[in-house]
């Protein structure tokens, strides 16, 4: 057996859950790609001290991650699921992108929507195809504009965050001002409110 | 908190649901007082039908208990309407412990100080009342609830009997009594307790102190809120318990500070 066969039987044979941990964070320490399978199932495991290792972990091997963390979404365990997505807005991969807006829109659980949010405001565009750049960002924004609007003041707040990086992009940042403008004019929740006058406040300095 | 709903779902409409109110059906009417806080129906109408469901006599179990009178109790308080006030009072000396917790919590939500008397009378026997009750899974006075609600409604003659509170073996009646006397005194010194019950070793007991530090806007606790061994949405609504109270101050650099946290946990 290989060293880095020992590692990952280490992890899945673990425990206990300080054990796992140890585990987790020993074969992270070796930046294998041939670890991120094994990293993806722990994100399952329900210990979170191992899962944000593991996270840590997949967000350092960067795009290797992102197509593995894409096919083996959890569709059955939300927790996972929101694992996945933090790492997967970490590396702003734009193979994301369907993912995300899927996400954001019709998952249930808010801890997904809101990565997704946050994920959809900082994909590195200059890694598309120049031609689909424009259609992209304009998907990400036109997500972005339709959950502001949800009932859940966390998806307004993580939808403000997204679209206030998405302003960077100077196509996109005449139409998300304005937008603010008129949110922050209807806005019922005193923590949103004070997110949207951040977001104006920093825009208007740009 | 989260609202459980009955597994038969009929749909209701205002009118449906306060005609339900004074149904035959035990049930129908349970769900009905449920669904008319659920849904925040504030006509008068409806608030005066949850005033007569909170004196109900018809739904009583073989142990005494009322349920209807729990489920009016808990949406009066969602209401936002002050003429329930007087009622919510009376139920204090419901003789079913579930029917004053909600009813203490309702009179904190309306912001009723006539209550604090009223509120002061349950803990009476003082830390006697964290007590627990033979066989049944409940103290004999809710003090968690009506500690909060004292502090809550601002009772400041209240403090030496609130910090007696503080010495009794039950972790949620301390950290409830930390939450009111930080309230009514601004002391620090009650605020760091609940910092440094973040770190303790059980998960459940470390939310309760992130939402005492929520709902009391300590500005101190903001990064020790972030690192919190605790999933993430307990921590951002905590976060946003601190925003909440700046927020009325418009102190930007500091809602800054709690923002970027917050923008972390998203």
């Amino acid at each position: 057996m290989t060293a880095l066969q020992e590692l990952i039987q280490s992890v899945e044979q673990a425990s206990e859950p300080a054990q796992l941990v140890a585990a987790v964070q020993a074969l992270v320490a070796v930046k294998d790609k041939q670890a991120i399978s094994t990293l993806i199932a722990v994100l399952g495991y329900n210990n979170p001290a191992a899962a944000i290792a593991a996270v840590a972990g997949l967000i350092e091997l960067g795009t290797d991650s992102v197509q593995p963390l894409m096919e083996q979404l959890d569709e059955y365990n939300y927790g996972a699921r929101a694992y996945s997505i933090r790492a997967l807005a970490a590396i702003c991969d734009p193979r994301a992108l369907e993912l995300f807006i899927n996400a954001a829109t019709t998952d249930f659980a808010p801890s997904v929507r809101r990565g997704s949010a946050i994920g959809l405001g900082r994909l590195q565009w200059d890694r598309l195809n120049p031609e689909q750049v424009y259609p992209a960002q304009q998907q990400a924004m036109a997500t972005l504009l339709s959950i502001s609007g949800d009932t859940d003041w966390s998806i307004r707040y993580a939808a403000t965050v997204g679209l206030q990086a998405l302003a960077k992009i100077p196509e996109l940042k005449a139409q998300i001002t304005s937008h603010f403008d008129g949110q922050s004019q209807t806005e019922s929740d005193v923590g949103v409110r004070s997110r949207l006058h951040w977001a104006q406040q920093v825009l208007s300095q740009v | 908190m989260v609202d459980s709903s009955p597994e038969t779902v009929t749909p209701l409409t205002e009118e449906s649901a306060i005609a339900s109110l004074q149904q035959e059906d035990l049930s129908l009417r349970y769900y009905a007082a449920w669904w008319l806080g659920k849904f925040r129906i504030r006509t008068k109408a409806a608030v005066d039908a949850l005033i007569v469901a909170l004196a109900d006599e018809d739904h009583r179990t073989e142990l005494g208990d009322y349920p209807l009178r729990r489920n009016a109790a808990r949406a009066l308080g969602k209401l936002e309407d002050k003429s329930a006030i007087d009622s919510l009072i009376q139920a204090l000396e419901c003789s079913d412990f579930y029917v004053r917790e909600a009813a203490a919590q309702s009179l904190e939500m309306l912001g009723a100080t006539t209550a604090i008397p009223a509120l002061k009378l349950l803990l009476n026997s003082g830390t006697e009342a964290t007590k627990q009750v033979t066989g049944r899974p409940h103290s004999l006075e809710p003090c968690e609830a009506v500690i909060e609600a004292l502090g809550s409604l601002g009772a400041t003659e209240t403090v030496p009997l609130i910090e007696s509170f503080l010495n009794q073996p039950v972790v949620k009646v301390q950290y409830a009594a930390l939450r009111a006397l930080y309230q009514l005194t601004q002391n620090d010194v009650y605020g760091q307790r609940l910092v440094d019950a973040l770190k303790g070793s059980d998960v459940k007991l470390r939310r309760v102190a992130l939402t005492d530090l929520g709902a009391i806007g300590y500005l101190p606790a903001a990064e020790a809120i972030a690192q919190c061994s605790v999933e993430s949405s307990f921590k951002l609504i905590a976060l946003k318990g601190l925003l909440e109270h700046l927020a009325l101050q418009a102190n930007l650099s500091d809602a800054i500070r709690v923002m970027s946290l917050m923008d972390s946990l998203l």
